[in-house]
């Protein structure tokens, strides 16, 4: 497939892996900051080919993970209105809010539809005029201007029983806060490409100045990856802390301009909380003064939301290598892949199924998940 | 804030696994649905057949074996590219069959129909079952309809069971998969899965995406022919090729290993995928097999299978291995190796 194959070329992929680890002096902790990137990294063995003293550190750029634990109980709770179409992107249904996710909520009646663009939405609304149509407008910078647009157009269109749930998050301020916390071991940065295929990457420079790392926007393809790598891991090297372009096919310095203008009218910056993480300042969208009409948070004042998320997992410090799986007091007991507490255990890559799934012999081979040796 | 925000301990929410109710994931041919069998129907109906979860039951018989199998039939649209329910129906009950390596004989069919549904239309569909029965070698020899209220239905749902006779000195079963075996795929997979996609709601690619389905008994005799001693078929429908893959290392207590770089994926099939962030390794197929061969009938049974019309594509895929037990591994494109696990529910197309 053009400008796919490519992109995954073995022999490439061999002459990039061997710069790596040539280039590679010191140990250096790396963030791809998006989920898109970590789906790669890992699909692709990836993590498994790169020098050990390379960390990957897996950013927060899961869009439908960071949504709001209380976002998600609103959206459920609007969701579950008799009169409600709910409209969602297919990946979002099984994101869990504080009881229940949305599959849950169809399965009890709520009219519920994937769609794959915001623009589908739209439709719905037009051809359903008696049903109102919600929404779920979330997603980082990428996602934006489709979600922007459908807006626009319910504006245009003088839909009066459209609107939009938004809960976007913003990838600048994220990387802002996770520099400026004292725990902090980043050094450098996999700039996400499709957000900046929109933003383009002149947000980056005060970044790059004011915190002396890296930053190289990466995309997705597994040669994308490595590349992002290589640059970063150099400029490590070398001492720079430089914006380097690693994904010039679609990515310019001053992005879409006609999206970033139709963003600006939409919306407007707020403070937003992102899930497993907290509260970071001016790192999220939501419908400006202009579109409070289309507005779902405020069309559908749900109250009384209490929100709360399973105690017991400590997939965080697995995932942080400061405690192995098997020394959670939850693991194999309340914790099983069948009935998961986190992610490490729910996902065939987590650390906590690994460990579980090769439990059997990994008395015998004192190597837990050494998959190369199959 | 009171706390230094902390981004590396940070992981996606779990997905909910305790439903009370039954959801849309319990049909998707994953861990719900492996579930939903393992704790509900597999105690109830307690025996030993079934406890085999063989895409059909072997049943012993005076002077031989039987395959027996049944499926419904929920697909919609009721008519897409390249085919409709009808010789879905047919075809997904005699392919259940096959893969015991049993031949289809005979069918029983029933019809849920909902109020409304034009005739012209179940005429179409009941004929294309008619046409693909006889191209199959199978007779429908019974059947039972009924009409539900309107709303009550998605037009019409269609039932098949079906049996067939397994040949002398063959015993082939999701257990048998040992060490060293070959796994073998028919042909490109992933085909079925795209072309419903493409024609749902909100979906219109420039290519048109056919249904692979077809009956694959032919296929299998043929198989059967160049050696008995075949030991794993499986048609990957829903969950894909994944899925099949996960249930045979599981049944058989062995890893199995993938070569990606092997996988058969046809180019519209692939960018559609690619454009919906979805692995065609999950994507169901409708007239694919999987085979596991002994190495030594390997070479044999993949060269006969590229002789017949359904098998031109067929390719080794990968290798079972006696490590890592009821796990399947993929070695990647790039040469590093991931874990290829069963889904939970259904794949979703991906935001990000």
């Amino acid at each position: 497939m053009k400008y796919l194959d490519e992109f995954r070329d073995p022999d490439l992929a061999e002459k990039l892996l061997d710069d790596i680890h040539r280039l590679t002096k010191g140990h250096w902790a790396i963030m791809e900051v998006c989920g898109g990137q970590t789906h790669s990294i890992i699909r692709n063995g990836i993590d498994q080919l790169i020098p050990s003293n390379i960390e990957l550190i897996h950013g927060p750029g899961c869009p439908v993970c960071v949504t709001p634990l209380e976002m998600i109980d609103r959206a459920l709770a609007v969701a579950a209105r008799p009169n409600v179409i709910f409209c969602s992107f297919g990946d979002m249904l099984r994101v869990p809010g504080s009881e229940k996710d949305l599959f849950r909520i169809k399965s009890e009646g709520g009219d519920i539809r994937i769609v794959y663009s915001p623009l589908d939405a739209i439709k719905i609304a037009r051809e359903n005029p008696d049903r109102e149509v919600v929404f779920f407008g979330i997603g980082f910078e990428t996602t934006a201007p489709a979600n922007a647009m459908a807006v626009f157009q319910a504006k245009q269109q003088g839909l009066t029983n459209f609107s939009m749930l938004v809960s976007h998050v913003l990838v600048p301020p994220a990387i802002s806060a996770i520099l400026e916390s004292p725990v902090n071991r980043v050094q450098g940065f996999l700039a996400a490409g499709h957000v900046c295929s929109v933003m383009g990457f002149w947000q980056y420079g005060p970044l790059v100045e004011r915190y002396h790392v890296p930053i190289v926007i990466t995309g997705f393809e597994p040669l994308d990856v490595l590349e992002g790598i290589r640059m970063t891991i150099k400029q490590l090297e070398e001492g720079r802390a430089e914006v380097e372009n690693a994904y010039a096919r679609s990515v310019n310095y001053e992005g879409n301009t006609p999206a970033q203008k139709m963003l600006a009218d939409v919306f407007e910056v707020t403070d937003r909380s992102w899930r497993g993480i907290g509260e970071i300042p001016g790192s999220g969208w939501k419908l400006s003064a202009k579109y409070s009409d289309f507005d779902a948070e405020l069309k559908y004042a749900v109250t009384d939301i209490k929100t709360h998320e399973s105690p017991l997992c400590r997939s965080g410090e697995v995932l942080q290598g400061l405690i192995k799986p098997n020394q959670c007091e939850a693991f194999g007991k309340e914790c099983t892949p069948r009935k998961p507490l986190g992610a490490t255990m729910v996902s065939s890559e987590g650390a906590c199924a690994a460990y579980f799934q090769y439990g059997r012999f990994a008395e015998l081979t004192q190597d837990v998940i050494h998959l190369e040796q199959v | 804030m009171t706390e230094p925000l902390n981004f590396e301990g940070w992981v996606c929410p779990m997905p909910l696994r305790d439903h009370p109710n039954v959801i849309m994931g319990h049909g998707g041919g994953g861990k719900l649905s492996a579930e939903l069998v393992e704790h509900l129907f597999l105690p109830a109906f307690k025996n030993e057949t079934l406890a085999h979860l063989g895409d059909s039951a072997v049943l012993p018989v005076a002077g031989g074996r039987l395959a027996f199998s049944t499926d419904s039939y929920v697909v919609r649209p009721l008519f897409f590219p390249g085919g409709n329910i009808g010789d879905l129906a047919v075809n997904g009950t005699v392919n259940d069959i096959a893969m015991s390596g049993g031949q289809p004989l005979y069918l029983s069919t029933g019809f849920i129909i909902e109020e409304g549904m034009p005739l012209d239309q179940l005429g179409v569909i009941v004929d294309t079952m008619g046409a693909a029965a006889r191209a199959a070698g199978v007779s429908l020899v019974t059947g039972d309809t009924k009409v539900v209220d309107k709303g009550h239905g998605d037009g019409v749902y269609i039932n098949t069971s079906g049996f067939g006779l397994i040949p002398d000195g063959v015993d082939i079963h999701p257990a048998n998969a040992r060490p060293g075996d070959v796994v073998i795929i028919s042909g490109e997979i992933g085909t079925h899965g795209i072309a419903i996609m493409s024609v749902r709601e909100g979906l219109e690619f420039e290519t048109v995406i056919e249904t692979d389905s077809a009956p694959l008994n032919g296929l299998v005799s043929e198989m059967l022919n160049v050696s008995p001693h075949i030991h794993v078929l499986r048609d990957p429908t829903r969950g894909g090729v994944a899925s099949s893959l996960n249930e045979i290392a599981k049944a058989s207590k062995v890893g199995i290993v993938l070569q990606e770089r092997q996988l058969p994926v046809a180019q519209a099939v692939h960018s559609a995928c690619e454009l919906l962030g979805m692995d065609p390794i999950y994507v169901a197929n409708e007239g694919k097999l999987i085979a596991i061969v002994p190495p030594d009938i390997a070479e044999a049974v993949l060269a006969c299978m590229q002789q017949h019309p359904l098998g031109r594509r067929a390719v080794i895929i990968g290798q079972v291995t006696g490590q890592h037990p009821g796990i399947v591994v993929s070695k990647t494109g790039i040469g590093g190796t991931r874990v290829v696990d069963m889904q939970i529910g259904e794949q979703l197309p991906r935001i990000c």
